[in-house]
């Protein structure tokens, strides 16, 4: 079956924010004490991904998504040409 | 060059560039003045965002809390940048889409109904003036610190110029000076946090730096800063304190309700393209991680600093800066044991923690308070968090353009967030309340002409609430966050992700939202705050998390109302439709 572009939309907005959950309140919260075993320099993991870690994570997926979804938006509405015009309308 | 002179220098040179920026972007029309004519480059845009976003608590308190709370402090961290995963891939490019100028627009069209209209607006405007008194409360202490002028003075500075910008240029002129303020608002958070870094552990990553050794030593910063707050009987910094469940709830609690903030909705209406609102949001991000992920660095060199340069040394001999901002009030010493030396610890230092000053001097020079001392620990200094930012180049002991410059950077993170806040308030009354419900005959430059009546109202609103600050201001952030999350979140959502809810839906999940979530604030910091512990809460869940809640509470409500009643009208399907492409 083929996916609408709504569904395979759904699909990579899923994806993403279950990588948003766990890198937040996953290794940030939940298991933060756990990781805080392992040490990368000074910082025990757990607290690294709660104060720095997870942040740069947001800003990754934020970019994949950008990504992903101007491939799909080429796919589905041939060019992006066709896009602005319906825009400017 | 004396200090007060760069100040007033760095000051001025920065705000001559804002209302330089204001007359060449003037607002011609409403498109202009509400969503900037859709002309924002998604780069710009994501400046502007940031700057936005960035308020004075962000700039002047976020790493002297984070100083104090230690790991716990974390909530604020991820709380206050994933809420911008949430818009980016659920909300901003889909109202993007929609194209018209405010939240309640969405709302009000989306759910057919005049009615969803007002609450949205409702909600809005209490959300939004609760920030903004804010913001005015950090301009009034920058003010009187580096300007020596009195705080009132300064709060009506800060009016004008914001009234100056917000009035004339409307988005457009927000937009651009917004730009200018976040490049201003960065470097001057940057260079100190660099300078202190390189002193501190050699390093000049910031990011870096506050994981690596201290310079000239093996031990690392953070084990270091472990043991040290050990030592004074606080908790180590690297741990937590509060339960789980609670992180959980507060940080879930912030990153919805940021996601759901219309001030921050608004900025992604003002780009060309819906890929562009996409993008733009994620610009918004990196900029504003570049001061998120800096924060928590400066914050463990704060602490650090603070404690080696006043543990246990003499007042008299205690550095210029601490009797600096004892003079502005941010800071207190009681000498509980009466050795004449500074004892820092775990605990409040005095009875009613604020302290209440008296006019005699004691007999080290230092401020005397009425209040008596807590017998119940050793700590003997009071101080207001708020300063760790601004005091660092001084504890540090950095050039004095460095001091002069934050200054500059801390009043434009103030004033950008006012004036995007001052900019949502006008046009919810001049476009939704006025021009959508009360007098919808009125033409474009009427309703132009009610935007910038709107927007003086509230620039003197605000200004009120920088002159005569009301006690309540830290407690109702929690209820800015909350509310956002509780009741404008859930129906934008829904609102495009699922089309069968119907208006009756909507307005019981809002209004749900906004009483539990109310009440149960309310009733924790206003009626019976000495009840707020962990003890009494429901499920161990602060007020500050309960937003979180409150949205689970109206999502469960919309959903099930909706289902009793009819399914919303065929256009209503089509517009959903349309919104879902791009």
């Amino acid at each position: 079956m083929k996916l609408s572009y709504w569904q395979s939309n759904l699909i990579i907005l899923i994806s993403l924010l279950v990588v948003w959950f766990i890198v937040s309140f996953g290794f940030g919260i939940i298991w933060s004490d756990k990781l805080d075993n392992f040490k990368i320099g000074g910082f025990k993991l757990g607290f690294w991904f709660s104060q720095q870690g997870s942040i740069y994570f947001f800003v990754l997926i934020i970019f994949i998504y950008v990504y992903l979804l101007n491939k799909l938006d080429k796919k589905f509405f041939s060019s992006s040409s066709e896009i602005d015009n319906k825009e400017k309308e | 060059m004396e200090l007060q002179g760069l100040t007033y220098l760095f000051v001025g040179a920065s705000f001559a560039i804002y209302i330089g920026i204001a007359i060449w972007s003037r607002a011609r029309s409403t498109n202009d003045f509400y969503i900037a004519g859709k002309g924002v480059s998604p780069v710009a845009n994501g400046m502007a965002t940031a700057a936005d976003w960035m308020s004075a608590a962000s700039f002047i308190s976020m790493a002297g809390l984070i100083a104090f709370l230690g790991k716990d402090g974390s909530v604020y961290l991820m709380g206050w940048t994933g809420g911008y995963v949430l818009l980016a891939l659920l909300l901003a490019p889909y109202l993007r889409k929609f194209g018209k100028y405010t939240v309640p627009d969405f709302i009000g069209t989306r759910y057919y109904s005049k009615t969803a209209r007002f609450v949205a607006i409702v909600c809005l405007i209490f959300i939004s003036f609760t920030y903004v008194a804010g913001q005015m409360r950090g301009v009034g202490i920058v003010f009187s610190r580096f300007l020596e002028v009195d705080i009132n003075t300064g709060v009506i500075i800060g009016m004008l110029i914001v009234f100056f910008y917000a009035v004339l240029g409307g988005m457009k002129g927000i937009t651009y000076t917004q730009v200018a303020q976040y490049c201003v608002l960065i470097f001057a958070y940057l260079v100190p946090a660099i300078f202190i870094s390189l002193l501190i552990t050699n390093n000049p990553i910031p990011q870096l730096g506050f994981g690596d050794k201290i310079s000239g030593s093996s031990v690392y910063l953070l084990d270091k800063l472990d043991q040290l707050s050990i030592e004074l009987g606080f908790n180590a910094y690297t741990e937590n304190t509060k339960s789980n469940i609670d992180i959980f709830f507060i940080t879930a609690a912030l990153m919805f309700g940021t996601a759901g903030l219309p001030h921050v909705i608004v900025r992604f209406f003002t780009v060309p393209k819906v890929s562009d609102a996409r993008k733009s949001a994620g610009y918004a991000l990196v900029f504003i991680a570049l001061l998120y992920t800096t924060a928590p660095a400066v914050a463990a060199f704060a602490k650090i600093n603070f404690i080696e340069s006043v543990q246990k040394t003499e007042y008299q001999s205690a550095p210029s800066w601490f009797k600096n901002w004892e003079n502005i009030g941010l800071i207190a010493w009681k000498d509980k044991n009466g050795d004449g030396l500074i004892n820092y610890s775990n605990g409040n230092a005095l009875e009613e923690v604020k302290p209440k000053y008296i006019s005699e001097r004691g007999q080290y020079g230092e401020r005397l308070v009425a209040n008596s001392p807590d017998r119940s620990n050793a700590n003997e200094i009071y101080i207001d968090n708020d300063i760790m930012v601004l005091a660092n180049p001084e504890i540090a002991q950095l050039p004095n353009w460095v001091i002069a410059l934050v200054a500059a950077g801390a009043l434009a993170a103030a004033l950008s967030t006012a004036a995007g806040l001052l900019l949502v308030i006008s046009a919810s009354i001049s476009h939704d309340l006025m021009k959508n419900m009360l007098m919808p005959n009125i033409s474009d430059r009427q309703e132009l002409f009610f935007a910038r009546c709107a927007a003086a109202v509230s620039i003197f609103i605000a200004g009120l609430f920088g002159i005569y600050p009301p006690g309540f201001v830290a407690q109702v952030v929690a209820f800015a966050f909350g509310l956002a999350a509780a009741t404008l979140f859930p129906v934008l959502f829904l609102g495009i992700f699922y089309k069968r809810l119907n208006k009756e839906g909507a307005i019981a999940g809002m209004l749900c939202g906004l009483i539990a979530t109310s009440s149960y604030i309310s009733y924790f910091k206003f009626i019976n705050p000495s009840l707020n512990n962990s003890d009494f809460w429901f499920l161990g869940i602060s007020p500050e998390g309960f937003g979180f809640l409150g949205m689970i509470i109206n999502f469960v409500v919309a959903l099930s109302v909706s289902s009793f009643y009819s399914k919303p009208p065929e256009d209503i399907y089509q517009l959903v439709d349309e919104i879902r492409r791009p």
